[in-house]
Parts: C-alpha cells; sequence; structure tokens
C-alpha cells in the first residue's frame, strides 16, 4: 500500500466520473492536435508546391516603355528602345550562384498571325517545362507532341471553331490541334500554344525569345538575391519575381493558423475549466475520506500528492486518447482542406510529446487549487461528520 | 507521569453571533494502560474533547501533554505525524475507504511510512488475525457486516502500534450482541497494554473501562 495505490483504486471506482473527466481533456488536446497538424500538414503541401512551381521569375526584354493595360484591358503602351533575348542568352541563368535553386527554364516567343482570318496570339513554349510549371492547365485531348501540334486556349478553339482533332493551317503549314485547354480565367484562354522551335520560324524570330519563365525552388530559397544574380548575367533582360500569389496562399494560411490557434485555446480553457469543476466536486465529496486520511496522520502534502497523482494519471491518457483522436481528424480532415490531393499528414514527435506534456500540465494546473483546497481541510470535518 | 494530561483546557466555538463554550476548563490525567470512557449527554463537549485529544482540534486556551509532548505547541506538520505515529483513530461510522479492500484499508496508516510492502502486508495481516477476521483480508467493505466493518477499522486503529487508541461512539451503529463483542474486544486490546480512551452514551460500555469521566455542559462532573 502506497499513496498511488489510493489514487489509483479512486479513480478506478469513480469510472464515469474519470471518463468524463478524461473526455473534456481529451477534447481539447485532440483539436489541438488536429488544427497544429492540419496547418502544418497544408503548410508543408504549400511548400512542397511552391518546390515544384518555385515562385516564377519573369524575364521579359529591357525597354523604356510603359505598360499601359490593367485587369486584362489592354489600351495599348508606348515602348521604345526595346531590346531581345536570346534563347542562347538563358543558358547563362544556369550559371548564376543559387543556380541550385533552378528547377525549369520556360522561354516564350509571343507574336500575332491570322489563322482563319482571325487574328490570334501565338505563343511559343517549350510544351514540357510549360506543363510542368502549370500543373492547373486541363487539357481535353492530348498533349502536343510534334511540330506540328497545337494546344489552344477555350477561347481560342471557340473562336475558330476546332475541336482537338481538327486540322489549322498557318501560313501554308497544317497542324494538327491535339488538345484544348479547360477555361483558366486567364488571358491563357486566347491563346495559341505551338512548339518554340516552330513559333519561333512562324513568327520570324528564330534564336529569339519574348519572355521567359524560371521555376526556383523556392522552400525558403532567396528569390530577391536570384533576381539579382540573373538581371546581372541578362543585362538586356527585365527581370521579376512573381511571389504574389504564393504568398496569398501563405497568407491565408497563417490566417487559418492564427484561427487555429485562438480556437485551440479556447477549447484547451473549456478542457482544463471541465477538469478543474470535476476535480474541485471529487474533492468535496471525499471530504469526510480526505478528514479520515488526515486524522490518521497524513501531511498536507500526502493529501496533494494523492490528488495531483489521480488528476496526472487521467490527463497522461487524456494526452494519449487526445493525439490519437487528434491524428485521426487531421487524417479525416485533411484531403478536404489541403489543395493538393497528394498532401500527407506530418507525423511528428514534437506535437506528440507536446500534446502529452500540454495535457500533463494542464491536468496538473486545473487540479492544483482542488489539490490544496484538499489539503487545507481541517480534520475535524470528519469527526463532525459522525 | 500520566500518558496523557489535559491542564485548564478550554474550547470555544463561534456559532453565528453566540460563542459557544464547549469545553470549559477542562483538567484529565489519563496513566498508560488505563480504558476510560467519556461519557455525556449529546451537546456536553465529548466529541470536541476527543478531537483535541487528538491533536486535530486546537484549543482555545490550555495545554494537551502527551508522553511528555506539549501537542499543541509542535510546528506544521509534525502534528500530523505525531497523530501518525501515536494515535489510533476508531471512528462511530466506521469511515472505511470504499474502494479498498480491508487489508488495503488496515494498511492505510502504513501508506506514508517507510516500509516495505512486504512488511506492511505483514502488519495488516496480524491486525485483522487479531480482530478476529483473518478471512477476509480482501472484501471490499460493502461486502462485510456492520460488527466486520467495525473490526477493520479497530485493526486500522492498531495496525502502527500507536500509544493511545481513540474511539468516538465504536458501537453507536451496532446492535447489542455486536456491540459487545466489540467492548470484548476493546477491553482485550488494552489487556494487551494499549491505552484506550473511548467517547460513549452508552453506560453498558462503561462497564468494561476502568475509568469513567462524565462531562456536562463542557465540564468534567464525575471522574
Amino acid at each position: 500500500m502506497k499513496l498511488h495505490t489510493i489514487s489509483i483504486n479512486n479513480l478506478k471506482r469513480r469510472k464515469s466520473r474519470m471518463a468524463f473527466l478524461t473526455i473534456g481533456l481529451m477534447v481539447g488536446i485532440a483539436t489541438i492536435v488536429t488544427l497544429v497538424t492540419l496547418t502544418r500538414s497544408m503548410s508543408r503541401d504549400i511548400e512542397a508546391k511552391m518546390d515544384e512551381f518555385g515562385a516564377n521569375i519573369l524575364i521579359t526584354p529591357q525597354s523604356n516603355g510603359l505598360a499601359m493595360n490593367y485587369g486584362g484591358i489592354s489600351l495599348g503602351g508606348v515602348t521604345f528602345d526595346q531590346r531581345e533575348i536570346r534563347e542562347r542568352d538563358l543558358e547563362r541563368i544556369r550559371t548564376i550562384a543559387n543556380h541550385q535553386n533552378i528547377s525549369a527554364v520556360s522561354p516564350k516567343v509571343v507574336g500575332g498571325i491570322t489563322v482563319n482570318n482571325h487574328g490570334v496570339l501565338l505563343v511559343g513554349v517549350n510544351f514540357e517545362s510549360e506543363l510542368r510549371m502549370k500543373q492547373w492547365w486541363k487539357v481535353f485531348g492530348s498533349e502536343p507532341k510534334s511540330e506540328h501540334d497545337l494546344l489552344l486556349g477555350t477561347d481560342a478553339a471557340k473562336v475558330l471553331n476546332v475541336l482537338p482533332g481538327d486540322h489549322l493551317t498557318i501560313k501554308g503549314e497544317q497542324f494538327t490541334v491535339t488538345g484544348v485547354l479547360d477555361q483558366t480565367g486567364s488571358q491563357d484562354d486566347a491563346l495559341v500554344f505551338a512548339p518554340l522551335a516552330k513559333a519561333q520560324k512562324l513568327l520570324g524570330k528564330e534564336g529569339k525569345i519574348t519572355l521567359a519563365e524560371v521555376a526556383a525552388l523556392c522552400s525558403g530559397c532567396p528569390i530577391g538575391d536570384m533576381v539579382s544574380q540573373i538581371a546581372e548575367k541578362l543585362p538586356d533582360a527585365r527581370v521579376s519575381a512573381i511571389q504574389q500569389v504564393v504568398e496569398g496562399r501563405l497568407k491565408a494560411l497563417n490566417q487559418f493558423k492564427r484561427f487555429s490557434y485562438a480556437m485551440a485555446g479556447v477549447v484547451v480553457f473549456i478542457g482544463s475549466l471541465i477538469v478543474f469543476v470535476t476535480m474541485m466536486g471529487s474533492v468535496n465529496e471525499r471530504t469526510t475520506e480526505i478528514g479520515v486520511f488526515r486524522a490518521i496522520g497524513f501531511r498536507r502534502s500526502h493529501i496533494m500528492r494523492i490528488i495531483l497523482l489521480e488528476a496526472a494519471l487521467v490527463s497522461l491518457l487524456a494526452g494519449l486518447l487526445g493525439y490519437a483522436a487528434g491524428m485521426g481528424g487531421a487524417g479525416f480532415a485533411l484531403p478536404f482542406m489541403a489543395e493538393s490531393k497528394n498532401a500527407k499528414l506530418l507525423w511528428d514527435g514534437w506535437v506528440a510529446g507536446g500534446s502529452i506534456t500540454l495535457a500533463l500540465v494542464l491536468g496538473l494546473l486545473a487540479s492544483l487549487y482542488p489539490a490544496l483546497h484538499a489539503s487545507k481541510m481541517d480534520p475535524t470535518e470528519a469527526l463532525r461528520a459522525l | 507521569m500520566s500518558l496523557i494530561k489535559l491542564t485548564n483546557l478550554t474550547k470555544q466555538y463561534a456559532s453565528g453571533d453566540e460563542i459557544v463554550e464547549a469545553l470549559r476548563g477542562v483538567d484529565i490525567a489519563i496513566e498508560p494502560g488505563e480504558f476510560i470512557t467519556i461519557m455525556g449527554q449529546s451537546g456536553s463537549g465529548k466529541s470536541t474533547l476527543l478531537s483535541v485529544l487528538g491533536g486535530m482540534n486546537h484549543p482555545t486556551s490550555g495545554e494537551v501533554e502527551m508522553a511528555g509532548v506539549k501537542l499543541y505547541h509542535l510546528p506544521g506538520e509534525k502534528l500530523a505525524d505525531f497523530r501518525a505515529h501515536n494515535l489510533g483513530f476508531v471512528f462511530q461510522s466506521f469511515h472505511l475507504i470504499p474502494y479498498l479492500t480491508a487489508m488495503e484499508n488496515v494498511m492505510l496508516p502504513l501508506a506514508i511510512a517507510k516500509m516495505a510492502t512486504k512488511a506492511k502486508k505483514s502488519a495488516a495481516g496480524q491486525a485483522l488475525e487479531r480482530v478476529g477476521l483473518g478471512g477476509k483480508f480482501d472484501r471490499l467493505p460493502n461486502q462485510l457486516s456492520g460488527g466486520e466493518q467495525e473490526r477493520v477499522a479497530i485493526a486500522r486503529a492498531i495496525v502502527n502500534n500507536p500509544h493511545i487508541l481513540l474511539a468516538d461512539e465504536p458501537t453507536g451503529n451496532l446492535d447489542s450482541r455486536t456491540s459487545d463483542g466489540v467492548m470484548a474486544l476493546f477491553r482485550e486490546l488494552n489487556g494487551a497494554g494499549q491505552t484506550v480512551v473511548m467517547v460513549t452514551h452508552n453506560p453498558d460500555n462503561g462497564r468494561h473501562a476502568d475509568r469513567t469521566i462524565h462531562l456536562k455542559d463542557g465540564v468534567v462532573v464525575d471522574v
């Protein structure tokens, strides 16, 4: 017989009360684990995407002009002294100090042509890198494979009245429309995409490009530095970073994180309150018992140890169950909340250890006052109850 | 030298605006090995006297001296330690812990003692044997009769060989036949050298005692 025998036997006797206490704390811990794991898994997912797509760096010809378009409406522009980028210049991008952060370079040539009496914008791309960078594209039909294959934006396909498998003649050469893009809501909808070399030839811009997009491995990569390094290598080009989209997503995620933590805080507070009220009730119910303990010589510290040990055992169980339930909840919710279907649940030993520690700390803190209250009970209360 | 010496003991309670004098100048001396019963009507102060004797209720004035130790001069938790080592309590309603077996209830005072579990079990087993409950170690209190519960409570009170056994109406909840058995047990313990101080309002119990102290309105009226 030791003090812990009393604690354990009491827990066994008051099963329903202790189950209520465990569930109260467990729900708090499970909520925290779910929210923390969800936000961490989603952050990891977005970081993985950033690694995959990169925060695009845009390389355009240097000019002294001012763009005159806004919200997709172009009012023309004043461009003079525009320089050109040569395709072979792009090889210099691979020589920058942070070249290991470069995932892909996607050059493009852009020019207007007439197809079936319609003026359209032809964009020459390297389909392999373009499709890898724009994974949100949905292609009806198949991806272009040969130099006479075309990919059309949905609006362009409508205007030209073609479907996948149809043919188009451009400057006397016959091309096959292998695929049509699903509506993207961007300017891509109005474009006709052709293989880069063929487009350069059709536009009379062999060896030249209009712009290039660089996909950088971006999880913690120095985009600003990379922009400077590329600009140094390509003095005739204007190099700028496009980070708004990723930053926007991260900002939204951070807001979700803050909301999650606030929610978790409220749930934890309620959980602690449940522990406090239940332990207080348990102590009051055991007035006589505690009085007997004191009468037979138990010190105040012995009484506190009995109560706190009970709280610690319940909290430990709540922490373990809460972690398991929280991970289950996160696993269930992640597919609905993450942007990518391949988002993986993040198993982290720190979250496991942290949730159990948190449960213990909360359980003990919430039980501290009830334990103190119990230890200060006058043993004569027991006799008075006779 | 007396084992217990109460000198000019007073105890006052505040009850609303009134001050109730539960004990008024009580002087008692109890010798080692004595069997004392304290009798008196309800409200005479006998339970208050027992709680003061038990080191659980500070007197308003006066001294309580036990085995040469001035009880209420002991600092902090030393008083609890004194109770653990020197006093055994038997309560009227037994107050066994319902979720502990008879053996565990008897071992309760030893839970805070620095002893091996085996030694604790041995001491508790001997105490239970001594009160005639040898075969009921693993019974929970609700599986025992009233008389058996009383015996477990007595075993719990004597398991750590206290100098003094304090009992508050130990037969109050028992029928006369079981009461006789319990009183015989107290007599037997006393016969083995145990000092017993028992509060009772049953005059029959007084027959077993060496001496009876009568209390009336907080004053000793007859010894």
